[in-house]
């Protein structure tokens, strides 16, 4: 596991109050945290501020696993 | 609901409509009272936040204005989008005005419409979770409730054209580094935050205050009353439409997403 994908998951796992050991990174991030549209807004600005990037909207269209955000953010940092 | 209460000099209009302050006639009528009963005389500082999860406003209510166009001729849509755009550049501008210092308090989303209101305050104090974006473009219109000129006179540089021209979504340290944002506080720290420069407002003398805030703010007219035409002349094309439908029928999580 990637470090960015393992901090991504830590993140999301603290945030949204999900066992870390219960997330992969092919997971879906939105069904498997639960969150809706309002919460994956406030999600970007949590991972902005966490890796130090920005992450543009545009970037993030079909993006929906913690492996494909991961891989984004990497590309960013 | 949009509520508002007066103490020790400071109005505090509380945004509650869910699910996230969508701007439509409700919120429309609401602010129009709030203006009708704001005493001036009495008052030195407004603290505007919101009390939805979402954020501050998730921006023009896109169902109502979906509904309002669907079944209507299209020989309607104009006076229809002009008597609209008239009444809430008439809000705005009024709030934009008011001879008080206005503090707008901003957490989640503050997108669209929302970020329009957001800029007619003096002070924007927003929580780190707080984020800024335009995206009009990709229902095939410009800002249009007075967004662009309001931006203008506040900021003019590349961070803002970007924003509008991608409709891309900003946090709140980039929007405090753009000079959107005055303070960045904690999440959940903003109304306190808010009240505290409020408070600073109420030991000013009101007419110096409001005297200072007509040079720092003018209102931009012509480039509004512009705006205005432009918005209007693009929303009746049927790319709106269109992308209204789309809009209303998504179930993606993130359906702002340009």
């Amino acid at each position: 596991m990637s470090e960015v994908l393992e901090r991504l998951m830590k993140l999301a796992a603290k945030r949204y109050h999900v066992p870390f050991e219960t997330l992969s990174g092919p997971d879906d991030m939105f069904e498997k945290l639960k969150i809706d549209s309002f919460q994956a807004v406030e999600l970007m600005s949590e991972v902005e501020m966490e890796f130090d990037v920005e992450v543009p909207d545009y970037e993030l269209q079909g993006v929906r696993t913690f492996d494909a955000l991961a891989k984004v953010i990497d590309e960013r940092r | 609901m949009i509520q508002w209460s007066l103490k020790e000099g400071v109005y505090e209009l509380v945004l509650g409509e869910e699910p996230c302050n969508e701007i439509g006639t409700t919120m429309l009528a609401a602010l129009e009272r709030f203006l009708d009963q704001v005493d001036t005389e009495s008052a030195y500082a407004v603290v505007i936040r919101s009390a939805t999860r979402g954020g501050f406003s998730a921006g023009a209510d896109l169902r109502e204005l979906y509904e309002g166009l669907k079944d209507r001729p299209e020989k309607e849509h104009e006076p229809a989008l002009r008597d609209f755009i008239n009444r809430i550049h008439s809000v705005m501008d009024r709030l934009d005005m008011l001879p008080l210092t206005t503090i707008g308090v901003i957490h989640g989303v503050c997108f669209g419409g929302g970020f329009e209101l957001a800029l007619t305050c003096d002070i924007l104090i927003a929580e780190k979770n707080a984020r800024f974006a335009f995206p009009e473009l990709r229902l095939g219109i410009i800002p249009g409730f007075g967004g662009i000129p309001r931006l203008r006179r506040d900021v003019s540089n590349a961070v803002v054209r970007d924003l509008l021209l991608t409709g891309r979504s900003i946090n709140a340290k980039k929007a405090q580094q753009a000079g959107l944002v005055s303070q960045v506080v904690p999440v959940g720290e903003g109304i306190r935050a808010a009240m505290a420069t409020a408070r600073q407002a109420t030991k000013f003398d009101r007419e110096a205050a409001a005297t200072c805030k007509r040079f720092m703010k003018p209102l931009p007219r012509e480039e509004l009353a512009a705006e205005r035409e432009e918005f209007v002349r693009l929303a009746q094309r049927p790319i709106l439409k269109l992308a209204l439908k789309k809009f209303v029928e998504s179930d993606d999580v993130r359906p702002y997403l340009p």
